[in-house]
């Protein structure tokens, strides 16, 4: 007895008996069954997607075997690979084609203008400034898409900044004689590919310069203190070692702005020509046209061309620098 | 990088990196002088003099204000959804490693990897096919598809910081697991939860692709200037609407930036 009066704790059960009620019983069975509660949390998620995303995705591919019937424009619902071939039509290569080069040329100036801001991001901003270059590449990023579009037709129209600016300069000439080039031309900046390649490359560069400031912050600084001090010229510092140590950054930047292109109608659909692009056949496939089949099957060369550029990426190990 | 300190960068580097930054914020700060510009018909520049009258233009305007309540409310919901589907994914996958983790990994961010037109017209095939009609909830659907990414983007970068030793803790001081989480686990993620909740409003006030292909009639603020802006009705208004809509998804962002900048400092200085 006297033993209980001393350690009288000693007697009270090393495991607690279950808080009651519903809750705890339930509390218990999660941590008694782990996979129970993963199962759980999975399940909404994993079922939204699945049911509406995937479940979309294969009814898009479904259609895009389908064919329209052209007398009465009623869609047929037999496998057939007809509107595939309709894709191979020179108008619709045509469309690609020219959807294609855009999004390289969007993607190499991309990568050509990020790379100051990436660089000196990574390697000289610091405190304060490294903070506001960080807000200063964000907030262009994820500010309105539209208003972006929007600023831009307000530069670029007849009667907008930049023909004042050039007026201002004297440089009118060289805008006249830019415009008259036959492709990128047209009558005014707003209505020239030319409009479309600058909107595409601002709507998009924040999204090159954040992978390439990754991977070049992980270059040591002492790195290019060291090709110098070998007696490399910056230039050949930078073929040789920053080039090289930020491409999986480029790489990696690339696949938006390669992907965002590919997909993209609004843009030139507001700044641009009325020569097509694949986002905007599509809508106008599916919309107008009413061939919900040939847009399906349009979607599908953007998904083919980025499963080869990312699997290309993939392997020059873009992915770790995301 | 000791060695950098102290050292500036060449005059070359500077230049074009101020160049850069200046492209990508001059053409946002030109918003806001067209916003009060007196021109009515055309982008004149420089506006030949400055007003504020199109302000009270715009607020009387019923079509802008049901183009904002839709968007709001889309936003809200979706947002919503995306809150809970990615709370409870990404606390799944941070908390245990199990077969077909990557692939989810992989299925949340799809919606936002691929372009916005193949998630837009997949899902207006897919309403085609099931016969479902266009309404108020086609759009929070496609919404809440691609907000889960963001959630789960900060809900899961916060849950790998927050260390395991924390909520065996609390089961050990008696705590059930309803607890653990409202005590320990909440507290600790609250800040990331509303910062994604901030950017997957902020994804959703702005998305016009996925839009287009999902409503019927309504329009949502991005669609209404989308529509400005293919066929003008009258200039001044869309001026002050994007300055606004500018300004209610710049807010967010930075808030959204101000939530998360503490922890990732601690972070990034514990490597």
């Amino acid at each position: 007895m006297s033993l209980d009066a001393t350690m009288p704790r000693a007697t009270a059960p090393a495991i607690l008996p279950g808080s009651g009620g519903t809750r705890g019983a339930l509390s218990d069975l999660f941590w008694r069954r782990p996979q129970l509660l993963l199962l759980l949390m999975l399940l909404p998620p994993v079922l939204w997607l699945g049911i509406v995303y995937i479940g979309s995705l294969f009814a898009l591919l479904a259609q895009s075997f389908f064919s329209i019937d052209e007398y009465s424009g009623l869609i047929n619902r037999q496998f057939t690979l007809k509107t595939y071939g309709d894709l191979f039509q020179a108008a619709n290569l045509d469309i690609i084609l020219r959807t294609v080069t855009m999004a390289a040329l969007v993607t190499l100036a991309s990568a050509i203008v990020a790379f100051p801001i990436a660089y000196y991001a990574a390697r000289y901003a610091r405190g304060r400034w490294k903070a506001l270059f960080y807000l200063g590449i964000m907030l262009p990023l994820w500010s309105s898409y539209l208003v972006k579009i929007y600023a831009w037709k307000l530069i670029l129209a007849k009667e907008g900044i930049l023909t004042w600016l050039l007026a201002k300069l004297h440089l009118l000439w060289l805008l006249d004689a830019w415009l008259s080039l036959p492709v990128v031309g047209g009558n005014s900046l707003s209505v020239s590919f030319t409009g479309t390649f600058i909107v595409f490359v601002y709507v998009w560069l924040p999204f090159m310069i954040l992978p390439v400031q990754a991977a070049l912050e992980r270059v040591p600084g002492n790195l290019v203190e060291a090709s110098s001090d070998l007696g490399a010229s910056p230039g050949q510092t930078f073929r040789n070692v920053l080039f090289p140590l930020a491409l999986p950054g480029i790489v990696a930047g690339s696949i938006f702005t390669f992907s965002l292109t590919l997909g993209d109608y609004i843009i030139p659909q507001i700044i641009g020509t009325s020569r097509l692009f694949i986002g905007q056949a599509v809508y106008s496939q599916q919309g107008t046209a009413g061939n919900i089949p040939l847009a399906a099957a349009f979607t599908v060369v953007p998904i083919i061309i980025m499963g080869f550029y990312l699997w290309g990426a993939k392997r020059m190990g873009a992915f770790d620098a995301l | 990088m000791r060695s950098d300190r102290g050292q500036s960068a060449p005059l070359g580097l500077k230049i074009a990196a101020g160049c850069g930054l200046l492209f990508l914020h001059l053409p946002i700060l030109l918003i806001f002088v067209y916003a009060f510009t007196t021109e009515e018909k055309s982008f004149v520049w420089p506006p030949p003099g400055l007003t504020t009258q199109w302000f009270a233009v715009t607020w009387n305007r019923p079509d802008v204000w049901q183009a904002l309540s839709l968007s709001v409310r889309v936003a809200a919901i979706s947002t919503a959804i995306a809150l809970i589907l990615g709370t409870l994914c990404s606390a799944a996958v941070s908390r245990t490693k199990f077969f077909g983790r990557e692939t989810i990994s992989l299925l949340v961010i799809l919606p936002i990897a691929l372009p916005g037109i193949i998630t837009g017209i997949a899902l207006r095939s897919a309403f085609s096919l099931a016969d479902i009609p266009f309404s108020f909830w086609t759009i929070v659907l496609g919404h809440a598809t691609f907000c889960v990414v963001v959630v789960y983007n900060n809900a899961v970068a916060r849950f790998r910081r927050t260390s395991g030793s924390m909520i065996e803790a609390s089961m050990d001081l008696g705590a059930d697991g309803f607890q653990t989480f409202r005590h320990v686990v909440l507290p600790n993620i609250a800040t990331a939860l509303l910062a994604g909740g901030m950017l997957a409003f902020a994804l959703s006030f702005d998305e016009v692709i996925v839009t287009t292909f999902t409503a019927g009639q309504q329009q949502t603020v991005p669609i209404w200037m989308l529509e400005e802006l293919i066929r003008p009705r009258q200039r001044p208004v869309t001026n002050v609407v994007a300055m606004v809509v500018m300004l209610v998804t710049l807010l967010p962002i930075l808030f959204a930036y101000y939530l998360t900048r503490d922890g990732d400092q601690i972070a990034g200085s514990g490597k």
